[in-house]
């Protein structure tokens, strides 16, 4: 993967030169009209998915969940739970497909490769000063290192949105890829770009670029942490960046939308998002995540349902 | 049958007023007896004090985005649905006017009849009214130049003492119509068929907070609302000579536009006046310059 | 992964919307007085569902002496309806709304067997514009002092409104609710291919307790709108069809006294300069050409391409052309439905061959088309110039004619070097460029970074060879209001 990110930043070079190179970059890219963006992410949601489709789209759902805890009060006890849930999400239909990954603070790595040893359940940490990244770098590649040595398979950092913002995108392409650095060989890197908070299209498809061009391995819109999350609009918009960036580089990047997807019904909105946008090729959990914890009961019952043809309940499935 | 219900005794309603899409009592528990034009006793209906009044504003201020964010064919729809509910509800209404007003029943129908065509005529307005009080300014210069009206905010009604329901509607219609919200100041002597309305309105689609309704001293609420730098305008219907001047005297401190008391035949047609009282006029600028830079006139 | 990508690709199971929320009876008479009844000489003709070719049912088909019988029930029924005061006559066209809003999903069924296109767009477009159309004039019917006719303006009597099959009830809305509004009684002609809505909105407005006279539905053919157009008793004409229809309606009230509006025919442009919003721009162009199987007037056909972006742009339409679900137009996933009738198909197929012939660059999408009904896989022609058929004729058919600009000048000029002038698309992220090309645009509709877009309080309709008079809005009343 680290020669993959090499082969990208030197296909941009000279985009990524200088500050002013990059924001001429940036903002050269095509424009986005919110109103139209908006309506086809509308549209496709009124797609109709039944029967074999159906099921189909929930075990793919299933099998794309980052089930996630991020939470102040997260002990070694509740990721233990977690990641029994992540390999076993319905103990009475061992058919249902595991999750992607677990993801956890940094200081929760040790628990959660343990509760999911030899499952091939993948564990994602959140680093550099997650959910606001304030904090100097230096501090965040520890907070990389850490989690990377208790060994973390995956790495969701936070880009610096005050640096964004205030236009400094050499700031954050460098910190993309000093983090890039920190992951190592063996851990992907997910780059949040907390799109609630960077609030235009515009500014999600050049974060989008800059992310992908730094060596991101997958693009991600949320922490979950803030008032707007993953959304169909921004999700689609990721979804476009990154099929065009497949056709410029040749290079295949993974979108994780994450946050605020909490029904079966929302989950096969993405899919087909996902499905009509970038297309087929990414639709599994090496390309496409889904970063959620609700959500996995509400696929459970589904798919109870579609097993049984009975209406599921919650007493039917674990709470973790 | 019949027997059986005139021995059979009947349940009250409890008026209550209509803030914020619920039904509350007044803070103050106040109440004050309401008689019918002869004199006999309907009900107790609240009091309403000034912490009331602010409550309300604070509801119609809440809801002000999102009602005049909705496009007009939607509030045409919500205005509609109040004319198909109160329709539904015709008796209790023809009721509730005969005995505040002394009328007969087929007078009081009437009267029901025409608040009911109100909504509607005012529900047609919604998605016409730029199409009257807006357009295009052919401005000397290369711009492309458009007026809209958009709506004031939050208006305070005094409704009419008189016509405690057509005249109510009347004054109330018009102003959510183009986007507004309301808080209303129920008729002092006749408050029943107002608070009746706001059960109408909370089962019409209506967003809660688009119509506050209180009841109580028209001077006692009228006074801290004319006064609230909150509110956005005032109309001054129900209120008389002297208050009206002394609430516009109030209403002065933060410019309220102020629809001062007139007289109404509220059976006559209603023309677009207060519709147009409440609105703002938002003219919008841009250039449309030529095509190239050699600037060709195609 | 669990699962092997290989074996199991996301493909959509059909997703089919219940054909059973609408009851179709075998046979229909012309709706005349408030009544069904059969035609004075007994004819009769079938509607097919264009996706199968099914005979959905036979339809009596109006002749003179028909047209003659619903001309006089409307003059009769005029008298009332025009002295009913204008809010008595909105309540009625309330309720008609609403009884089309109730009996929506049925109507969107109904229309999607009849004329072919997609669940999708009927139950998303045109049952809610429908709706929308009625709520809007109705509020109209009480306020015509405020349009800006003068005080009290009167209707003109009797309409003869002859629709066209590819909208076919918001044709209908278009037409009935404005006049009915204005105290105009109605007689109209739905289209050969399409007359089942129609015939369904005689229903509601029985429903509605309409008096009886005020609509007459009179199914047939050319020649029954022809009668219709002649008849003296017909004081006003609204026509939506093509421009040779209209010419020859336009000859036939020569020297009489009816008021004339006319929707026709178009060959809309889709400017799409470098700095467009791409992503947006293709959907737009889709939408522009591909809505309704592109049988649309007002389609964005011609797409004028700034040539620095040309690559770009085509290489992302024809990827997301790949994506369009072509097939059962009752299935909610599908996009592209049935072309509405075998005649049309035949057009749609021997202007493409033209095309060919004259050197343009033909490319499909790559989609299977269903062994029976009247189908056209999504087209576009490359290569195109100004002196190309396929850049001139109207095709009223999925098929885009692709051609170049270097400067917006060259873009305005070719924009308009066109008989026709009714719609026209801008893509630009630049606001002044929009409002000075807009300017010069010789269109009655122009869409910026959207296209296809309609609401009943906006005015609609030609320049040019398009057609005269506007539907929609408050310039709508104009044409069934005796302003002169």
């Amino acid at each position: 993967m680290p020669t993959t990110a090499h082969a990208t930043a030197s296909a941009f070079a000279d985009a990524t030169a200088s500050d002013s190179a990059l924001r001429r970059f940036l903002h050269g890219l095509p424009g986005v009209d919110a109103v139209g963006l908006e309506a086809r992410a509308a549209a496709l949601g009124t797609r109709s998915i039944k029967t074999t489709a159906k099921a189909y789209a929930i075990d793919l759902a299933i099998s794309v969940i980052d089930l996630t805890t991020l939470e102040g009060a997260d002990t070694p006890g509740k990721v233990r739970a977690l990641g029994a849930k992540a390999v076993h999400p319905d103990p009475t239909d061992r058919t249902t497909p595991r999750t992607a990954a677990v993801c956890v603070y940094p200081d929760m790595v040790a628990a959660a490769k343990e509760a999911v040893a030899g499952s091939g359940v993948k564990v994602a940490s959140v680093a550099t000063a997650f959910p606001a990244g304030r904090a100097a770098l230096t501090v965040k590649l520890a907070d990389v290192q850490d989690a990377v040595s208790a060994g973390a398979d995956e790495i969701d950092m936070v880009i610096d949105r005050g640096a964004f913002l205030a236009g400094k995108y050499l700031k954050v392409y460098e910190e993309i890829r000093a983090v890039r650095e920190a992951c190592g060989e063996r851990a992907r890197l997910k780059v949040i770009f907390e799109t609630g908070e960077l609030s235009t299209y515009d500014n999600i498809r050049r974060a989008s670029w800059l992310g992908m061009m730094a060596g991101a391995d997958f693009i991600k819109t949320s922490t979950g942490k803030v008032g707007v999350n993953a959304t169909p609009a921004n999700t689609l918009l990721m979804l476009e960046a990154v099929r065009d960036f497949k056709q410029q580089t040749g290079v295949q990047i993974g979108v994780k939308p994450a946050g605020g997807i909490r029904t079966s019904k929302d989950a096969v909105k993405f899919l087909v998002l996902v499905n009509e946008t970038a297309g087929p090729d990414w639709l599994d959990n090496h390309w496409f995540r889904f970063g959620a914890s609700s959500l996995l009961n509400d696929l459970l019952m589904q798919r109870q349902k579609l097993a049984t043809g009975r209406y599921s309940g919650p007493d039917y499935v674990t709470v973790d | 049958m019949s027997d059986k219900s005139e021995a059979r005794l009947s349940v009250f309603k409890t008026y209550k007023l209509y803030v914020g899409g619920k039904f509350p009592r007044s803070e103050s528990g106040r109440v004050y007896e309401v008689t019918s034009s002869k004199g006999e006793w309907l009900a107790n209906a609240p009091q309403s004090s000034r912490k009331d009044a602010r409550d309300a504003v604070v509801a119609a201020r809440k809801a002000f985005g999102g009602w005049a964010g909705k496009t007009a064919y939607n509030r045409g729809q919500v205005l509609y649905r109040v004319a198909e509910m109160l329709e539904g509800r015709r008796e209790q209404f023809v009721r509730e006017v005969a005995d505040a007003e002394g009328l007969s029943k087929s007078k009081a129908g009437a009267q029901v009849d025409a608040a009911v065509d109100r909504w509607v005529w005012y529900a047609g307005w919604t998605d016409k009214i730029a199409q009257i009080a807006g357009g295009a300014n052919p401005v000397a210069g290369p711009y492309f130049n458009l007026s809209s009206p958009e709506p004031t905010g939050v208006v305070t009604v005094v409704a009419p003492q008189e016509s405690p329901l057509l005249g109510l509607v009347s004054v109330l219609a018009p102003v959510i119509a183009t986007g507004n919200t309301a808080v209303v100041i129920a008729s002092e002597r006749a408050p029943l068929p107002a608070l009746s309305l706001g059960e109408v309105l909370a089962t019409s689609d209506l967003p809660g907070g688009v119509v506050n309704i209180l009841s109580g001293r028209t001077a006692e609420i009228a006074a801290p609302l004319a006064a609230h730098q909150d509110v956005n305008a005032l109309d001054l219907c129900g209120a008389d000579e002297v208050l009206a001047k002394e609430l516009e005297v109030a209403a002065a401190e933060n410019l309220k536009r102020v629809l001062r008391p007139q007289p109404v035949d509220w059976s006559a047609d209603p023309g677009t006046h207060r519709l147009t009282a409440f609105l703002e006029t938002k003219t919008v600028w841009h250039p449309t310059g030529s095509l190239g830079a050699s600037g060709s006139a195609y | 992964m669990t699962m092997d990508k290989q074996t199991s690709v996301f493909e959509y199971a059909p997703a089919p919307e219940s054909r059973s929320v609408v009851d179709i009876a075998p046979s229909y008479g012309l709706f005349i007085d408030g009544e069904f009844r059969e035609a004075a000489d007994g004819k009769v003709f079938k509607t097919v569902s264009p996706a199968t070719e099914e005979v959905l049912s036979e339809v009596a088909q109006a002749g003179a002496e028909d047209v003659d019988r619903a001309v006089k029930a409307a003059r009769k029924a005029f008298e009332k309806w025009s002295a009913l005061p204008g809010a008595e006559r909105a309540k009625y066209l309330f309720r008609i709304a609403r009884i089309i809003q109730e009996r929506s999903r049925e109507l969107a069924v109904l229309e999607t067997l009849d004329n072919g296109k997609p669940i999708k767009e009927t139950r998303d477009a045109d049952l809610p514009l429908v709706a929308a159309h009625f709520f809007y004039y109705a509020g109209w019917a009480d306020k015509l002092d405020h349009a800006g006719y003068g005080a009290n303006p009167r209707p003109l009597g009797v309409a003869g409104q002859v629709i066209p099959w590819n909208f076919p009830l918001l044709m209908l809305a278009w037409k009935i609710a404005p006049a009915l509004a204005t105290g105009n009684t109605v007689v109209l002609k739905p289209a050969e291919t399409t007359p089942l809505s129609a015939l369904f909105f005689a229903d509601i407005c029985r429903q509605a307790g309409l008096p009886k006279g005020v609509v007459n539905i009179l199914p047939g053919y050319g020649d029954t709108g022809a009668a219709i157009v002649a008849h003296d008793g017909v004081d006003k004409v609204a026509f939506t069809g093509s421009t040779a229809v209209g010419k020859e309606i336009a000859r036939t009230v020569a020297g009489t006294d009816k008021k004339v509006t006319l929707e026709l025919g178009g060959k809309g442009a889709n400017i799409v300069f470098d700095d467009a919003p791409i992503d947006q721009a293709v959907e737009g162009i889709v939408s522009g050409i591909f809505f309704n199987q592109g049988q649309v007037c007002c389609a964005g056909s011609r797409l004028l391409v700034q040539e620095s972006i040309q690559d770009e742009l085509l290489d992302s339409l024809k990827r997301r052309l790949s994506t369009l679900r072509l097939g059962d137009p009752l299935d909610k996933n599908t996009d592209i439905g049935a072309i509405n009738s075998a005649e049309q198909l035949a057009r749609i197929t021997a202007l493409a061959e033209t095309g060919e012939a004259e050197g343009a660059e033909r490319w499909s999408a790559p989609c299977e088309l269903p062994s029976s009904g009247y189908w056209f896989a999504p087209t576009l022609f490359t290569n195109v110039t100004q002196a190309h058929t396929v850049a001139r004729d109207e095709i009223f058919g999925p098929v885009l004619s692709v051609l170049t600009f270097r400067t917006p000048d060259e873009a305005v000029a070719k924009a308009n070097n066109s008989q026709y002038g009714l719609s026209a698309g801008i893509w630009t992220e630049k606001g002044s460029r929009i409002l000075a090309v807009a300017d010069r645009l010789r269109a009655g509709v122009v869409w910026a970074n959207t296209f296809n877009k309609f609401d009943p309080t906006s005015p609609f309709g030609g320049y040019k060879e398009s057609g005269f008079g506007r539907e929609g809005g408050r310039h709508g009343l104009e044409a069934y209001l005796d302003v002169r």
